[in-house]
């Protein structure tokens, strides 16, 4: 039995339990802030690249630094950031909460994770010291062989960040099928772990394909293998191949967790059980199934085959069918539902704002002929930052203010996140919305200058970028003043209907005192 | 209200199992004498065929490793499917990339 | 919790995680959880498979003239050495479930001695090489060949086998632990799940090895 007043945080004192703690809620906070960390540096990578692109010229820095800038933007945030970010934070806070366990499966595990995730992390950031890269994130031969940059320290880099993220996934895996606790049928769990659970399975799956793309490229510049060099009479194509077999999947690594907590925040807020649940939960399956057979439409002007890609085209289309079917039901949920607009609700309907938006345009680029106009122009920037931004890092944020109060049993200032979200939702869409258009007019992306007829709208995006800053901002200032002065927040401060609400905030160490005895499902409003 | 779905299904039975001594020295001469159907194979000439037989041959020797030695004739079939997973989606690496590299039109020689 | 093995000291007996609500219940949770990992290590292998499935597509001559370099015989002993191995290590499991540690301690000897030898050999086969100029890539300084870019079968060659070859010194090292362990009586026929997991993992190797000896020594 917990005593009075002992939760996770105070059970044990001092820096060194913490290092060596096997609590998934410590694990999950210990995350949060390396990849908090992690997103303000991609972040100001980003603000470097809007600032630079306010002019068509040299306005902070030369090309050859906007390569290196733009490279990093994208590394941290996909690798640092948006990949482990969900899961890793959420993921292992929840999981065990959600299904009524003491802990994951394998607790030591898990803290390995969080080493071999720093580990990673460290040799990505050292690259910025020793010699910077310029290759894109996606390291496309046959440049990513011929650069004189760090590449082999990055790879390395990314390969041991990829094992981190086989670790995380293997052990949801493993928590999910075996450590429900009783009455908890795979059909009784909250839809976030459903989100989970398939992300977990993507990373198992794809990671490993990444892992050997990477220790190809390491071994073409070191040795020249010559698989993928032209030169040597290797296939480019054929690293794409391998590299999007891994990084289509990941993005639906990054977005289906978020859609697991959209799932959450629409039916605690709307005080209505969601619409569809089994639709949902296998549609989270779906997702991840078809996700692994559309690495192609990232290739479409590659030099694939035409018949590759008329059959990639069509089955990219296809997974628009799941992802439509969360969206209605989500709206159905809302209808007729007692909606209230607090803070994470906000976040939540601007998800679905910008998720169509990002979703719908990503079925335009599954279209062969406009992928032709639009490959590698801004129209794909636009694009994928609706959905992993307006998409993931929307609902990370609703989350984080849904579940902060159970974190760390302190409510912030509604106001001010209210205030965040403002700024942070008109601050995207001033953003990226200029960047459709100027796609379609056909500006280039990663390309350090551009036309002067596209000037204005890149303003306009610039200051855009200021927007979202002083959103982030906002909230950063919000969690803060929360931690050091906020009310104390009670077990349940939104009324809502899953396990975790049942226990004390913060939760003690050993999460329940009782092992629950599950004999509804998640989400019995009415 | 007792709720049907409390008892994990797991209880009832043990989840050791002991593969028998002389089922593991079966497999491993099978194993043995699949290498050396393997190596004679290869002395004949097959042509076309040889790859396929080597291939063939070398799934025989790994059912037999992963049934037997690795246990999954006797394990859950949840582990079963998973270590499936793991040919199945390798599979698609191969099956969408070979879509692709054998409809290709070349147009320049290669080295 | 019954120690009805005499064998097993009861300072090292196994203390089930408090998560789990018995020690069959960690049992299978972590069999799962190797099982799991043992997807990646196929995933991983199996991109260099395609890799090279492709490239020898494309180069048929050429992945013939690097394989004839090769000694299938010496792939042969190494293939009979890793299926001894694979016996003795499950073995080393069947003597542990029925109560013979003693036994599982030779059997885990036996296996990390084959993997030794399989060591040995590759050495001997690096050294051929090595002697013959026939390296990866821009190391690649042989003498009298066809294909202009032979490199890419010894790239291909050192990949895969060093892959493996690694993955062989790790295992050989889990066993080395494993064998500690059981010498100091922390596995009885009620708990041998690490021995269970380097198995599944020793069991792999042997698996990539199988596919590997035929594609490289006897196709080509």
């Amino acid at each position: 039995m917990a005593a009075h007043g002992s939760n996770y945080i105070n059970a044990e004192k001092g820096l060194a339990s913490w290092f060596t703690t096997l609590d998934h809620k410590r694990i999950g906070l210990m995350y949060m802030i390396s990849v908090l960390t992690f997103f303000l540096c991609g972040g100001i990578a980003a603000l470097l690249i809007r600032g630079e692109l306010w002019t068509p010229g040299n306005t902070l820095f030369d090309a050859t630094v906007y390569n290196q800038v733009m490279t990093y933007h994208g590394a941290i945030m996909v690798f640092m950031v948006i990949i482990p970010g969900i899961p890793a934070i959420l993921g292992n806070f929840l999981l065990p909460l959600h299904i009524g366990a003491k802990d994951v499966a394998f607790p030591r595990l898990n803290l390995a994770s969080w080493y071999v995730f720093m580990t990673g992390a460290f040799l990505a950031i050292s690259t910025l010291f020793t010699n910077k890269i310029d290759t894109g994130w996606t390291f496309y031969t046959p440049y990513s062989l011929k650069t004189s940059t760090a590449v082999v320290s990055m790879v390395f880099a990314a390969f041991i960040m990829g094992m981190s993220s086989i670790l995380t996934g293997l052990n949801f895996i493993a928590t999910v099928h075996k450590m429900r606790a009783p009455g908890m049928t795979m059909l009784r769990m909250p839809l976030f772990v459903w989100g989970i659970y398939s992300t977990a399975i993507l990373q198992v799956l794809a990671t490993p394909v990444l892992g050997i793309t990477l220790l190809l490229i390491a071994a073409e510049r070191l040795l020249g293998v010559g698989i993928f060099d032209p030169a040597l009479g290797g296939d480019p194509v054929l690293f794409q191949h391998f590299f999007w077999f891994y990084s289509h999947p990941a993005v639906y690594i990054m977005i289906l967790p978020a859609m697991g907590i959209i799932s959450e925040l629409i039916t605690a807020f709307s005080r209505k059980t969601i619409f569809g649940y089994t639709a949902i939960a296998f549609s989270s399956l779906g997702i991840a199934a078809v996700s692994f057979f559309v690495w192609g439409h990232h290739m479409f002007v590659s030099g694939q085959s035409e018949v590759a890609g008329i059959i990639f085209s069509f089955l990219t289309m296809l997974v628009g069918v799941p992802t439509a079917i969360k969206m209605f039901n989500w709206l159905a949920t809302l209808y007729k539902g007692s909606i209230q607009f607090r803070s994470p609700m906000l976040y939540a309907f601007g998800f679905l704002f910008l998720f169509v938006i990002g979703g719908v345009t990503g079925i335009m680029l599954a279209v062969i002929g406009l992928d032709v106009h639009f490959h590698d122009t801004y129209f794909v920037i636009a694009h994928f930052h609706y959905v992993m931004v307006g998409g993931t890092l929307m609902a990370l944020m609703g989350g984080f203010y849904y579940w902060l109060p159970k974190m760390f049993g302190k409510m912030y200032n509604e106001f001010w996140a209210r205030l965040s979200f403002v700024f942070i939702f008109v601050g995207f869409n001033v953003t990226f919305f200029p960047q459709f258009i100027l796609g379609s007019m056909g500006m280039p992306r990663r390309y350090y200058g551009y036309l002067p007829a596209y000037q204005s709208l890149n303003q306009i995006s610039t200051v855009g970028s200021w927007l979202i800053a002083i959103g982030f901002l906002i909230s950063l200032y919000t969690i803060i003043q929360c931690l050091m002065s906020g009310a104390p927040a009670p077990a349940n401060p939104w009324g809502a209907k899953t396990l975790e609400w049942t226990i004390p905030s913060p939760p003690p160490h050993d999460n329940f005192d009782v092992e629950p005895i599950v004999t509804a499902g998640p989400y019995e409003y009415r | 209200m007792a709720d049907k779905k409390t008892v994990p299904a797991e209880a009832h039975a043990s989840p050791h199992f002991v593969v028998p001594y002389a089922t593991l020295r079966n497999v491993a001469f099978a194993l043995l004498g699949f290498t050396a159907l393997t190596v004679i194979t290869a002395q004949m000439h097959l042509g076309w065929a040889a790859a396929p037989i080597a291939f063939l041959i070398a799934l025989m020797k790994a059912l037999l490793v992963m049934a037997y030695f690795m246990g999954l004739k006797f394990d859950a079939p949840l582990n079963r499917l998973i270590f499936a997973c793991g040919f199945i989606f390798l599979s698609l690496l191969y099956i969408f990339s070979a879509l692709d590299i054998f409809n290709r039109i070349p147009q320049l020689p290669t080295l | 919790m019954s120690t009805g093995n005499p064998a097993a000291h009861s300072d090292h007996t196994h203390h089930t995680a408090h998560h789990f609500r018995d020690a069959d219940h960690e049992f299978v949770t972590s069999k799962e959880g190797i099982w799991l990992f043992m997807v990646t290590e196929i995933l991983m292998f199996g991109g260099l498979f395609v890799g090279y499935f492709f490239m020898h597509n494309r180069y048929p001559e050429m992945f013939a003239e690097g394989a004839s370099h090769l000694d299938w015989r010496m792939g042969a002993f190494n293939t009979v050495v890793l299926i001894l191995s694979s016996w003795t290590m499950a073995l080393s499991i069947h003597f542990i479930q029925t109560g013979r540690n003693d036994k599982a301690t030779k059997m885990l000897l036996t296996t990390i001695a084959c993997g030794a030898i399989f060591m040995v050999v590759k050495f001997f086969e690096y050294k051929a090489k090595f002697e013959h100029g026939l390296l990866p890539g821009h190391f690649f300084h042989a003498h009298e060949f066809t294909a202009p870019n032979l490199a890419m079968y010894f790239g291909f060659y050192f990949c895969m086998t060093g892959l493996h070859g690694t993955h062989v010194l790790i295992g050989m090292g889990l066993m080395v632990w494993l064998l500690k362990r059981n010498l100091r009586g922390d596995f009885n026929e009620h708990y041998y799940t690490p021995v269970e997991g380097v198995g599944l993992f020793w069991h792999i190797v042997d698996l990539i090895w199988i596919f590997l000896f035929p594609l490289l020594y006897l196709v080509g």
